[in-house]
């Protein structure tokens, strides 16, 4: 008994000593805690806009409001025009295609396309009033619309088909006298709202976050923390941190996790580990179009179809549009587990004018990576897939025309003819155009990184982890632990225990037999 | 017949503990294999790492033992009688054959043992707690980042780590097995237990072929 009471002290030593030999992290055991504590205290400008006598005079024009913020904000009207919300184009150097300039100037997309031709319905998004076309006057500092962004009063609104300037309801006096540091619905209006409806391009920005429950977004959570944009997209001079890899190509001027959380924010090390190949969003993001549903799917090669010579739209079952003769059918989708790949920081994009083949998708942009690229990580995307016009014999993308400001001026949704919009779109992007077109599909991959959820939802070990149909399943070319294994190993090895067994089993048998025959010999 | 002390008590520790550890590994490293589902993969995980520390504290002790008391002695693998072992195992255990060598303290294994511990303690478990180790710490977190070796790729770590097990698996079926072929059934179970085991020669006396009957 007193030898069985040492084999067990003797074994419980040995675990504990196991325990305390494991590796352990000398760090702030609470981050979250001491984050908690400083994101507690909301900044509130101690300026009270509405006594300003400047902002009570009556405005004539917007322009009049710019005037009147940059009396007091001078310099301010510089570095607006420096960023590109005001520029829509940066320089950037693309891996394979050099130094090229990309934005929202000159990209297409696989939702609307593109801007140019139709500056007056797409620019209603851009940081200025009347870029209407390619005459627009990128110089003028009173062309800066301060209020999209710096509105607090939840009532400055940007006009449909106004390239950007203010809806005429807009009372820009009791907008002037409420500004303030952007809050969630300044930047959601733009952001949540591009392609043409909430939610259809990001899949995790969208209206649901303009108050958000903590299940939608844990950190923006209005009875949470209640983060806006700009806390973690920190600016300084106007320049704002932060990007999308449908425009944006180098590793620069990114928003990370770790820059509130560390490289280490786990208390448990196995999970520390994954951080040099996992991004957080990949396990912290487990779905998104959370709320509201987000496009999946643009075929523009069913546009057109009319019902007594009208356009005319049809909904599915949900209640999202199925099909609209302006644009062509979607497929729309909610609460969508997201597509995985590995993304160094370093995209490529497809510009007007490259070639395409047509034999196979075109992706319009693609995220860089591979596991062996040390600086890669898997990153959650939502991948958008189109068929969109094309000219089959130069074999590039077109720029059709598709918003009319004028009868006869080529514009697709007024007049439903390809070739017409074909060419009034290339001749303003300035590319010929054979007179031949077709559609081809194409891809856009958009990294999701908002909608963060509870810890409690976190994306589970064995949703990877595991033989098949996991998250992963399709990411090959590197080992994961679960998922992986050699079956020649498992053959060769399941084969040894089988026959191992089968020699027990045969040999103890014969054991039995035999000594049962002696026993009854004797 | 006389009862001997065959099993030191750090010797029987030694082995019900490395018994257990080598089955919790088992277990929790084919989970971890996504062979099967039963802790849960995070704790299969938590479990699989304090075993295999606690499985190396183990093996530093028994290397310790083994080269202090000399028993290390008692593995050196030997060509002799080899042949007359296997063939008791094939022939002789049908037909009531006695053992064809006399155990004794300081000849506690047969041929056939000696040769497959000796593989076993040179090389399928150094390989395996190698693998093990670089499976473990290949990626090291540090106090504010995580240093990393410079490995391409976990899988071929991975799958020596598997071979590996499924060797063990393999030896440990053959083993609860063959500790029925002792003198009775569980002789060689009550020895390991107890330490003490009937032995037919006199003590301290070197093994010797036994003329068949």
């Amino acid at each position: 008994m007193k030898r069985i009471f040492l084999a067990l002290i003797g074994a419980g030593a040995l675990v504990g000593l196991a325990l305390v030999m494991l590796p352990q992290r000398a760090v702030d055991p609470t981050p979250q805690a001491r984050l908690k504590q400083q994101y507690a205290t909301k900044v509130k400008s101690s300026v009270d806009h509405s006594k300003f006598d400047q902002l009570k005079r009556p405005f004539a024009k917007p322009q009049d409001v710019t005037a009147a913020c940059l009396s007091c904000h001078n310099g301010r009207a510089g570095e607006v025009m420096k960023s590109s919300h005001w520029t829509w184009t940066r320089t950037e150097y693309i891996e394979g295609q050099g130094i090229r300039t990309i934005g929202k100037k000159n990209a297409l997309n696989n939702f609307c396309i593109g801007i140019e031709g139709n500056e007056q319905s797409c620019n209603k998004c851009h940081v200025g009033y009347g870029y209407g076309d390619k005459t627009f006057d990128f110089k003028n500092p009173l062309n800066i619309d301060c209020l999209a962004c710096h509105d607090n009063s939840d009532t400055y609104l940007k006009a449909n088909m106004g390239a950007g300037m203010p809806d005429l309801k807009v009372d820009l006096n009791q907008v002037a006298e409420h500004v303030g540091r952007p809050t969630r619905v300044n930047c959601v209006t733009c952001h949540g709202f591009g392609g043409g409806g909430n939610n259809v391009k990001h899949g995790d920005i969208e209206k649901a976050l303009f108050e958000p429950t903590r299940d939608v977004d844990v950190h923006m959570a209005s009875e949470g923390e209640n983060l806006l944009c700009v806390d973690c997209h920190t600016a300084e001079k106007h320049q704002i941190l932060g990007k999308m890899y449908s425009l944006s190509s180098m590793n620069r001027n990114r928003v990370s996790c770790e820059t509130c959380h560390s490289e280490v924010p786990h208390k448990d090390d196995v999970l520390n580990k994954h951080m040099l190949k996992v991004a957080c969003q990949t396990c912290h993001i487990p779905v998104y179009a959370k709320v509201n549903p987000t496009k999946l799917r643009w075929d523009w090669s069913t546009a057109g179809k009319l019902k007594d010579g009208e356009p005319y739209e049809e909904k599915d079952a949900s209640g999202t549009d199925s099909y609209m003769s302006i644009k062509g059918s979607f497929i729309w989708g909610k609460k969508l587990k997201p597509d995985y790949v590995w993304s160094n920081g370093t995209a490529s994009h497809y510009l007007l004018g490259d070639p395409v083949d047509p034999s196979k998708p075109l992706k319009i942009n693609e995220l860089h990576g591979s596991y062996n690229d040390p600086e890669a990580k898997i990153i959650p995307v939502k991948i958008h897939r189109a068929k969109q016009i094309y000219d089959t014999e130069n074999k590039y993308l077109i720029q059709p025309k598709t918003v009319s400001t004028k009868p006869g001026d080529g514009g697709y949704w007024k007049e439903f003819n390809w070739q017409r919009a074909s060419e009034e779109g290339m001749k303003l992007a300035g590319l010929p155009y054979s007179g031949k077109y077709g559609f081809i599909e194409t891809e856009m991959t958009w990294p999701i990184n908002h909608m963060v959820s509870p810890k409690s939802q976190t994306v589970s070990c064995t949703e990877c982890h595991i033989r098949e149909g996991g998250r992963l399943a399709e990411l090959k070319g590197f080992y994961l632990p679960g998922r992986d294994f050699s079956s020649l190993i498992e053959r060769l090895g399941g084969g040894m225990l089988l026959l191992t067994l089968s020699g027990v089993f045969v040999h103890g048998g014969a054991r039995y037999w035999t000594s049962r025959k002696r026993k009854g010999g004797e | 017949m006389r009862k001997e002390y065959v099993y030191q008590a750090f010797e029987r520790f030694w082995h019900w503990t490395q018994a257990a550890l080598i089955l919790f590994l088992g277990v929790t490293g084919f989970e971890i294999h996504g062979t099967f589902h039963f802790f849960g993969y995070a704790q299969a995980v938590h479990f699989h790492n304090i075993a295999a520390i606690a499985f190396l504290i183990l093996i530093a002790f028994a290397i310790f033992w083994h080269f202090s008391t000399g028993e290390w002695r008692q593995y050196i693998p030997t060509l002799t009688n080899l042949r007359a072992q296997a063939e008791y195992y094939v022939l002789g255990i049908f037909r009531n054959s006695p053992h064809p060598l006399k155990k004794s303290v300081l000849s506690k294994l047969n041929p056939l043992q000696k040769l497959v511990y000796a593989g076993l303690k040179l090389l399928v478990i150094p390989v395996i707690a190698l693998s093990g180790l670089l499976y473990m710490f290949y990626r090291y977190p540090q106090r504010y980042e995580v240093i990393a070796l410079r490995i391409e790729s976990l899988r071929t770590i991975a799958l020596i780590h598997t071979a590996g097990a499924f060797l063990l698996v393999a030896f440990f079926i053959a083993h609860v097995y063959l500790i029925t072929t002792g003198r009775t059934l569980t002789s060689n179970l009550k020895a390991m237990l107890t330490g003490f085991e009937e032995l037919e020669n006199e003590p301290n006396q070197a093994p010797e072929e036994r003329s068949q009957p």
